[in-house]
């Protein structure tokens, strides 16, 4: 299956930058965590195998030539519903969430597969579509039907977070086919009233407070607004050069929720300062430049869209959680890519990254 | 035609992603000026509220739960508690603290240096104790050099009542500091080092009820230790309270019964599996072990050879004795083996197999029946009856009523108890069972063992007809503001189903027992109330060659089980007093004090005469050794154990 001449065309700008955020992301690990109490192993070499193991995914992941899944993405698509399914039904509680389903030896999370698989069912769908000049209103009705269903299924989770990247990720793929002008201004219209809908009737509680607490930290000084204060804390406090390695004192002294997931980048902010910040978000933004470049070059739809797909995933992942870590968005559970602790987050990223480089190495093989 | 569509798609594509990629620059380009904003011109306010105001996090400990008994009188509660804490990043000269605080408060000055660097490693902001259980002297002279303490705080906290000392010890348990391996553990995985958690009975059992939500205020706090104003608080939420099922009064009751003697009791509510006074025998004091326990109170307990320590009515294990004849009766009628006249001779032995065992009563009981054999307790009638059944048609019987398993009481390590079977004897030693071995079983001796609990839960069945309640000590689940967030249901676990009339015959033995001349257990009797019961001694360790040792542990436990009243059973009790000898002479008037108070709880116009009327005719001084001695033959025949 591995051609020899892939080999030499590995896209090494793309394996670099993957390469440079995991290791400061084990680095910022190791720092995030020392005042923990460690049972086990600690959590920067965990985050050091998990990266290996995400490693060899995206191999195997690009070892196989990406058009096998056009043929095979509804399957996919369809196992993956199913398994949401399941995981309401009978998935494992874990804080107040059904979200992990036990495979029995190991937990999956379906919601988090989701992720992939929403990208592979659009890049088929979109492939076999005539949509010159953009789409239509009743262009949208089966792309849209195909992110209402498992985004549904995932807010009744609930896990508003991932329902909201999958929506964000296919809306991102949807602008790049294309929409006609008053397809955008019928679409606004009808979207208001059904944001008012879902804000009255589907969004529980907890939910709504975290919104409020981002319009108004002040409001609550307990749960999250207690977390995005602290996190501003962390972060301006490290000023132009940071405080240094493990100095920081807001992680150091655990005044950061999740610092080690969720939170993890302002951890690296106290510590890096301004100048840290630049170089790492520098890193990010060449990332997903060169995750649509990949798509830019690419000459056949189907890879273009997947390509796009995943930089739309990669880039909504890095806006949202820096975004929320300074105060920008609501405190939502969505971790920040290659750089966050967590096996899902990686390997998920790792997916993406694996199809990146397939694309990548066989633009050439027409 | 499709080429052209491919071509025209495709360029409008890659001019969408130049759009997209623009798109993605002004994005990025937004994160970074808001890192701008606060890493570089608001960096100087962010960085004051990092370090130079002082951020400070106060833990506010928890509530612990209170523990209430049926009636609601509280059994443990908590009292204020103030300790003398610092903080670390706050002091400048450690040593010359250390001084002054040990001058001012008469504290030992090497004790709480070695406390401050036990808690070296831990964050610098966050409060180490140094002295615990402050008097409000000492609290005082703090506050008066609050100035000259800088970095000192005094901490409030709830520490643990025993209201009523040490009465239920066993079943209310004690909380301590967190250990090492529990922190490492699942159970605990919300739990921070120098928590307190119950480490025992009811504490320990309903510990994720009872331990309530720790809290913490951040403060910000100026140069000198003043809060400057509060970052963000979460207040600690008091643990639920749990409301037993015991009764305080009959408790202290039957603990008092005891006086010296070890053993346990276990008092159950017959109809609803309730369990209304657990006692074990001797108490401790469960206050003593939430601070640092003396060491010379811990030897003592460890020494006594009571074992003050343990929880005899729920880990301690006894061979039934004679009062598991019960269960050996209800088998035998069930088939039909025997019925209520069936009678044998008893000469006071019975020879099988070239092997004799005796009867307690070494005169023998002569013609003996159903009825004669339970009020009088003879071995001789159960040897038969036993040999004829086997002994997996006795641990059927036994199975029936949930024995050889723990019943589920909400305390941790319950034991199961053991009722041998062939196929048991097989799996544990890989050997076969022999006939001889049934003979010790169907009188409760050989390898049956039952727990203080499964007494009074046969005991209670028998009373039931059949119908086994879980037996349970929770009643309900009370949140702090009174509601009750779960209440324990009567839980019907099984059915002992044998016929009415097998139940009737054995309930009218055990009523002769207390109640008929040449009764076993007449010292349990009430003057108001019909008492069914039956007696058991327990053998500790087979005497060999014969020799009576007399030495205090050798001697046999004493078992008395009984419920009343007959027409209409209320209460079931279960007696056993460690190395008591006799069920008749030492552990049936515990049961009939025990019975004694709770009747006269249950009317309390009438004045209460305490004890029951003592008749004569009770020096029966109940069985005496029951296993088969063998004094010319070595063989064993008796207890398939070890050997």
């Amino acid at each position: 299956m591995i051609d020899r001449r892939l080999l030499t065309s590995i896209d090494w700008v793309l394996a670099g930058l993957v390469l440079m955020i995991c290791l400061l992301g084990v680095l910022n690990i190791y720092s995030a965590t020392t005042p923990y109490k460690i049972v086990g192993m600690p959590y920067y070499l965990k985050q050091f195998y998990w990266m290996l193991v995400g490693i060899a995914v995206s191999l195997a992941v690009c070892s196989l030539d990406y058009h096998i899944l056009e043929d095979i993405s509804y399957w996919f698509y369809g196992l993956l519903l199913l398994l949401l399914i399941v995981v309401l039904v009978g998935g494992k509680r874990s804080m107040g969430a059904t979200r992990w389903l036990n495979l029995g030896l190991f937990n999956i999370q379906p919601s988090e597969l989701m992720k992939i698989v929403i990208i592979v069912t659009f890049a088929r769908f979109f492939n076999n579509f005539q949509a010159v000049g953009g789409m239509t209103v009743k262009d949208l009705f089966i792309p849209l039907s195909l992110l209402a269903i498992p985004a549904a299924l995932i807010i009744k989770q609930p896990d508003l977070g991932t329902a909201s990247l999958i929506t964000l990720i296919a809306l991102s793929m949807i602008m790049y086919v294309g929409l006609r002008w008053y397809t955008i201004v019928t679409f606004v219209c009808v979207m208001i009233p059904m944001a008012w809908l879902s804000w009255a009737f589907m969004l529980r509680p907890y939910q709504k407070n975290r919104i409020f607490d981002f319009l108004n930290p002040e409001r609550s000084r307990l749960g999250s607004g207690y977390h995005i204060i602290q996190s501003k804390i962390a972060v301006g406090s490290g000023g132009l050069t940071g405080k240094g390695f493990v100095q920081g004192t807001q992680s150091q002294l655990r005044f950061l929720p999740e610092q080690h997931t969720d939170f993890a980048f302002s951890v690296f902010a106290e510590e890096w300062g301004f100048i840290g910040c630049l170089l790492l978000i520098f890193i990010y933004l060449m990332l997903v430049l060169w995750g649509l470049n990949i798509a830019h070059r690419c000459n056949d739809r189907f890879g273009g869209l997947l390509a796009i797909g995943v930089s739309a995933m990669l880039f909504w992942h890095i806006i949202i959680n820096i975004g929320m870590v300074i105060g920008m968005f609501p405190v939502v559970g969505v971790p920040l890519p290659f750089f966050s602790y967590g096996g899902t987050s990686m390997i998920t990223s790792m997916v993406g990254i694996g199809l990146l480089q397939n694309i990548s190495m066989r633009r050439f093989m027409f | 035609m499709k080429g052209r569509r491919f071509v025209r798609e495709l360029a409008e594509s890659k001019q969408h992603v130049m759009y997209i990629s623009f798109v993605v620059g002004i994005a990025f380009l937004l994160i970074v000026i808001r890192l701008w904003h606060l890493q570089i011109l608001n960096a100087e306010d962010y960085r004051a509220m990092s370090e130079n105001n002082r951020l400070r996090f106060v833990p506010v400990a928890a509530s612990r739960g209170t523990v209430l008994d049926r009636a609601g009188k509280v059994l443990v509660s908590n009292r204020p508690s103030f300790s003398l804490a610092v903080i670390p990043q706050e002091v400048t000269d450690k040593n010359a603290l250390l001084e002054l605080l040990s001058t001012l408060l008469g504290l030992d000055r090497t004790e709480i240096s070695e406390r401050w660097e036990k808690n070296r490693h831990r964050a610098k902001y966050y409060p180490i104790v140094l002295a615990s259980n402050l008097s409000r002297d000492q609290v005082e002279i703090i506050e008066e050099n609050r100035m000259r303490l800088q970095g000192v705080e005094i901490e409030m906290k709830p520490v643990r009542e025993y209201t009523s000392k040490e009465l239920a010890a066993h079943l209310l348990g004690y909380i301590s500091e967190i250990s090492e391996k529990e922190l490492d553990s699942e159970a605990f995985e919300e739990y921070n080092p120098g928590d307190y958690v119950g480490k025992n009975g009811i504490e320990r059992a309903m510990e994720k009820e009872l331990h309530g939500g720790d809290g913490g205020r951040q403060l910000e706090v100026d140069a000198r230790g003043r809060i400057l104003r509060i970052i963000s608080e979460k207040g600690p939420t008091v643990g639920n309270s749990v409301v037993l099922t015991i009764d305080a009064a009959l408790q202290k009751q039957a603990e008092k019964a005891f006086g010296d003697q070890p053993g346990a009791a276990v008092a159950m509510d017959v109809t609803t599996g309730e369990i209304l006074a657990f006692a074990s025998n001797p108490g401790f004091d469960p206050a003593l072990f939430c601070g640092t326990l003396p060491a010379d109170v811990w030897q003592g307990y460890l020494e006594d050879k009571r074992h003050p320590l343990e929880n005899k009515a729920l880990s301690g294990q006894y061979p039934p004795g004679s009062t598991f004849k019960v269960i050996t009766a209800l088998a035998g009628l069930q088939g039909g083996t025997i019925n209520e006249a069936a009678a044998i001779n008893c000469s006071g032995s019975y020879t099988m197999g070239g092997s004799k065992f005796n009867c307690w009563n070494k005169k023998g009981h002569g013609t003996t029946n159903l009825h004669k054999s339970l009020r009088e307790s003879c071995d001789v009638f159960y040897y038969q009856l036993g040999e004829k059944l086997g002994v997996d048609k006795i641990a059927a019987a036994a199975r029936a009523f949930k024995l050889g398993a723990p019943l589920g009481v909400e305390l941790l390590n319950e034991k199961s108890g053991l009722i041998p079977t062939s196929e048991w004897k097989q799996k544990r030693f890989g050997k076969r069972w022999y006939h001889g071995e049934t003979l010790p079983v169907s009188i409760g001796q050989g390898a049956v063992l039952m727990t203080p609990i499964q007494l009074a839960s046969m005991t209670a069945t028998i009373a039931n007809e059949g119908t086994i309640y879980r037996p349970h000590l929770v009643k309900r689940i009370v949140d702090p503001d009174g509601k009750t967030v779960r209440e324990t249901n009567n839980e019907i676990i099984g059915t002992a189903s044998f016929p009415k009339e097998s139940f009737r015959l054995v309930k009218l033995g055990m009523l002769a027992v207390v109640n008929e001349p040449g009764g076993t257990g007449a010292k349990a009797r009430q003057y108001d109330v019909k008492v069914a019961g039956k007696t058991g001694s327990s053998q500790v360790v087979k005497m060999r060659n014969g020799k009576n040792s007399s030495k205090y542990e050798f001697r046999d436990h004493a078992i008395f089980v009984a419920f009343a009243p007959f027409e209409k059973p209320e209460i079931a009790v279960s007696v056993v007093v460690e190395h008591g000898e006799h069920g008749g002479s030492a552990a049936a008037p515990i049961a009939g004090k025990i019975l004694r108070a709770y009747f006269d709880s249950k009317k309390p116009p009438r004045k209460p005469t305490s004890g029951s009327p003592e008749e004569d005719q009770d020096d029966v001084d109940s069985e005496k050794m029951s296993e088969p001695v063998t004094p010319k033959t070595p063989r064993n025949n008796g207890t398939p154990t070890h050997d």
